[in-house]
């Protein structure tokens, strides 16, 4: 089929129209027994007119399909070993290779050794569970609307905390919000108070399954919340469904294949010990405001002596 | 752009020859599907893959111990070969109906493959992935349920990972559409899918993702593209598509896709020339379409050019597009004497006739584009004659199918009757009743009123 060679330049050219020349129809064109008219033709969907189309459509499919169901051709290289200090595992294929760096070490937190899927959760888990600042304001906004003893009035209170309740309670204003736990997925940019308040929202709205592996909670003592807890069922199949401290969406181990997103790299108590987050509100027993001095602030002048 | 796609698409290692049987018999049988409304591409995967192992790993109903006894395995092996192996032998049972039931009910098993999903022993994940693709791909409405909380996860590890992709989210964007398409190609999509797609933003999304530029994804519009098929075809609400700027998207990919296969990045191009061509025939009948105005100017003669490009590249490439591409040249032409105007400056009349003797469908279709020109009068007929149009129809009117002799006889009247001249050529049968006279319509198998009618014009 030969085309024009002006056509290719009419392609690249501008948009137009061309001036159309003038119409004049004969009424004896339609007369009988001739029947055409110019018409536009629509085609439904279950129309002949498109199978051929559709048959191409779906052998690509297949193609497609079958070449994620096939076996993997993998070539073979000499065994060697992962390059990353204190990870001694073995590849003898390059996509192997590839693929456990990518999972193990692409996107792994410096401090605790943990590694994540993306770039993203390795973010989010260094703000929530590395960061001094996160973690002191996240204690301090903890503390919204528990009832306390107010602090004895010759002490000024802490910065931001308000008189509520006829006096009763020292609370922070309900619209300071001084940490954001950040919605999980990556895109949506909600973000919430509590990172309960964040896990209603991914079940609710993104359609996670209420018992996804979300991070456990902090333990505060005091606020004995359980929240999600991963209920692990693997004693039907004999396996060791034993939990530990989990951190959102971390990749883990091969022995513990059973428990993704929970178990860190190292022993157990290593990681237990350097990822535990335990928050008290009142005064460590050490603090100590000088010698003889009581802990805390119980006066150690009776009271009638004010007087 | 289009070259990544075909290293894809190419299977490992059989003959030529090979390739061509297995290739015919799959397509004689997604025609019979087909035909039996029954062409969903999923439930072929599977019956090929039965096929393909029998004899060597026939898909065996496992009971609940084995089951158990191969995750456990799977899980806890210490040999990688062992671990792996006992996942193939489970995926192969899975594609049983029975073993699928069996699975889903053990208790933990779909934790369990979840987990090794997100192992990072490579080898297990892929496996594990392929165990999961069996269970999706069940008719058991409970099966394809309880492979639900692994989405989460897939979708997670989708999004941050892999090198292979040009952009961590093109492969999850093309698997959403994907799974829309298949969706949309339900029996109740036009009734309880395709409302609530349209009340949704998606229309947008899709049209953006369709939109020609250094962004634009093959693999992605592809998918995308036939969604939009599937809903324009399902004639559900397409004024609604063309206030999005359907149209507009269409078009500008039409002029795109021509302008590829100049530059002959065309591997693979069909696959999307094939929905974009639909979609736009279809949203051409709708009355709005009439109205398009503040868009891309209709009556653009580009359309009509990169429509050529294209009908050139399928003739080469993929014939059986051809009907498809004629279907729009009618569309386009039909009511547009602009559009008619067009395909004669451009000196399109000449390659159009060349595909006169490709198929009686082709003929038929450009015979018919042909005769929305001629019947527009006088001024178009005399730029159809004098020159080859003819001499090309008293070529085909020997040897053809009734209907293609039927439409050159409209179109021969038209010619007549709006370019008397041409009557009075020596070369057109005399109307005698002897058989010599008649010798050009030997192939006739009924006489037809028509071409007395014709006939007696001279």
């Amino acid at each position: 089929m030969q085309l024009p060679p002006a056509l290719r330049a009419r392609l690249v050219g501008g948009p137009g129209a061309a001036e159309p020349l003038p119409v004049v129809r004969d009424p004896a064109a339609g007369r009988a027994p001739f029947r055409f008219v110019a018409r536009k033709v629509r085609f439904p969907r279950e129309h002949e007119f498109f199978e051929d189309g559709d048959v191409q459509r779906h052998l690509y499919l297949q193609d497609v399909l079958t070449q994620v169901a096939e076996e993997p051709q993998r070539s073979r290289v000499p065994e060697f070993t992962c390059q990353v200090a204190g990870c001694c595992q073995v590849f003898d294929t390059l996509e192997g290779y590839e693929h456990h760096y990518h999972t193990r070490h692409r996107h792994a937190c410096s401090f605790c050794k943990r590694a994540f899927p993306s770039a993203h959760l390795l973010d989010t888990h260094i703000l929530e569970w590395h960061d001094a600042l996160f973690q002191i304001l996240s204690e301090r906004q903890d503390m919204v609307s528990v009832p306390q003893s107010p602090p004895r009035q010759r002490l000024r209170p802490a910065q931001g905390w308000v008189l509520h309740g006829g006096g009763q309670s020292w609370v922070q204003p309900v619209g300071l919000r001084l940490v954001e736990y950040q919605c999980l997925v990556e895109g949506c940019t909600e973000k919430f108070k509590t990172s309960s308040a964040r896990k209603d929202h991914m079940v609710r709205l993104h359609l996670y399954p209420a018992d996804f592996w979300f991070d456990k909670p902090r333990k505060s003592r005091g606020l004995a919340t359980p929240g999600p807890c991963v209920p692990l069922s693997a004693e039907a199949l004999g396996g060791g469904g034993e939990q530990s401290e989990g951190d959102a969406m971390e990749v883990c181990a091969a022995e513990d294949v059973a428990i993704p997103w929970g178990a860190p790299s190292e022993s157990r108590a290593v990681a237990a010990r350097m990822e535990k987050r335990t928050y008290s509100r009142r005064i460590p027993s050490t603090i100590c405001f000088g010698q003889g001095a009581a802990r805390g602030f119980k006066s150690t002048k009776k009271r009638d002596q004010r007087l | 752009m289009w070259n990544r796609r075909q290293g894809r698409l190419r299977p490992a290692g059989c003959g030529v020859e090979e390739l061509r049987r297995r290739r015919r018999e799959r397509e004689a049988a997604l025609r019979k599907a087909r035909r039996e409304q029954q062409l969903v591409s999923k439930r072929l995967l599977r019956e090929d893959a039965l096929e393909e192992t029998g004899g060597g790993g026939v898909a065996t109903i496992l009971g609940e111990a084995e089951i158990q006894q191969f995750l456990q395995l799977a899980q806890r092996g210490t040999e990688e070969k062992e671990r792996e192996k006992a996942l193939v032998s489970l995926r192969r049972g899975l594609q049983h109906p029975e073993t699928q039931q069996t699975f889903i009910r053990l208790e933990g098993s779909m934790r369990t493959l979840v987990g090794l999903l997100t192992s990072n022993q490579a080898l297990l994940q892929l496996e594990a992935a392929r165990c999961l693709h069996e269970l999706s791909h069940s008719e058991q409405p409970a099966v394809a349920e309880a492979c639900l909380p692994a989405t989460s996860y897939l979708l997670t590890y989708l999004s941050g990972h892999s090198s292979d992709f040009i952009s961590p989210h093109m492969a999850v964007l093309e698997a959403l559409g994907y799974a829309l398409s298949q969706l949309l190609q339900a029996r109740e999509a036009p009734e309880k899918i395709i409302p609530s797609v349209l009340g949704s933003t998606l229309p947008q999304h899709m049209l953006q993702l369709l939109q020609p530029g250094p962004k634009l994804s093959p693999g992605v519009a592809v998918e995308f593209a036939w969604c939009l098929h599937y809903i324009i075809c399902s004639q559900v609400n397409n004024v609604l598509l063309i206030t999005h700027g359907a149209l507009s998207t269409l078009e500008l990919l039409l002029l795109d896709l021509a302008g590829a296969v100049q530059r002959t990045e065309d591997a693979g191009l069909e696959l999307l020339a094939c929905p974009v061509l639909r979609g736009l025939s279809n949203l051409l009948t709708e009355a709005a379409a009439e109205d398009v105005g503040g868009q891309m100017q209709f009556g653009d003669e580009r359309v009509v050019a990169a429509l050529f490009i294209l009908l050139q590249f399928f003739l080469r490439k993929q014939s059986s597009l051809l009907p498809e591409g004629l279907w729009l040249l009618n569309n386009l032409t039909a009511n547009s004497p602009s559009f008619c105007t067009s395909l004669l400056s451009l000196d399109l009349i000449e390659p159009l006739l060349q595909l006169l003797p490709v198929s009686n469908v082709v003929g038929v279709l450009v015979l018919t584009v042909l005769c929305n020109v001629a019947e527009k009068g006088p001024a178009y007929c005399q730029q159809l004659w004098p020159g080859p149009l003819l001499h090309s129809l008293l070529d085909i009117l020997a040897f053809s199918d009734i209907e293609v002799v039927d439409q050159s006889l409209e179109l021969l009247q038209l010619l007549f009757l709006y370019r008397p001249e041409v009557c009075f050529l020596p070369r057109l049968p005399r109307p005698s009743c002897s058989n010599q006279g008649y010798r050009p319509w030997r192939s006739v198998r009924q006489p037809s009123s028509r071409i007395v009618c014709v006939l007696s014009r001279r």
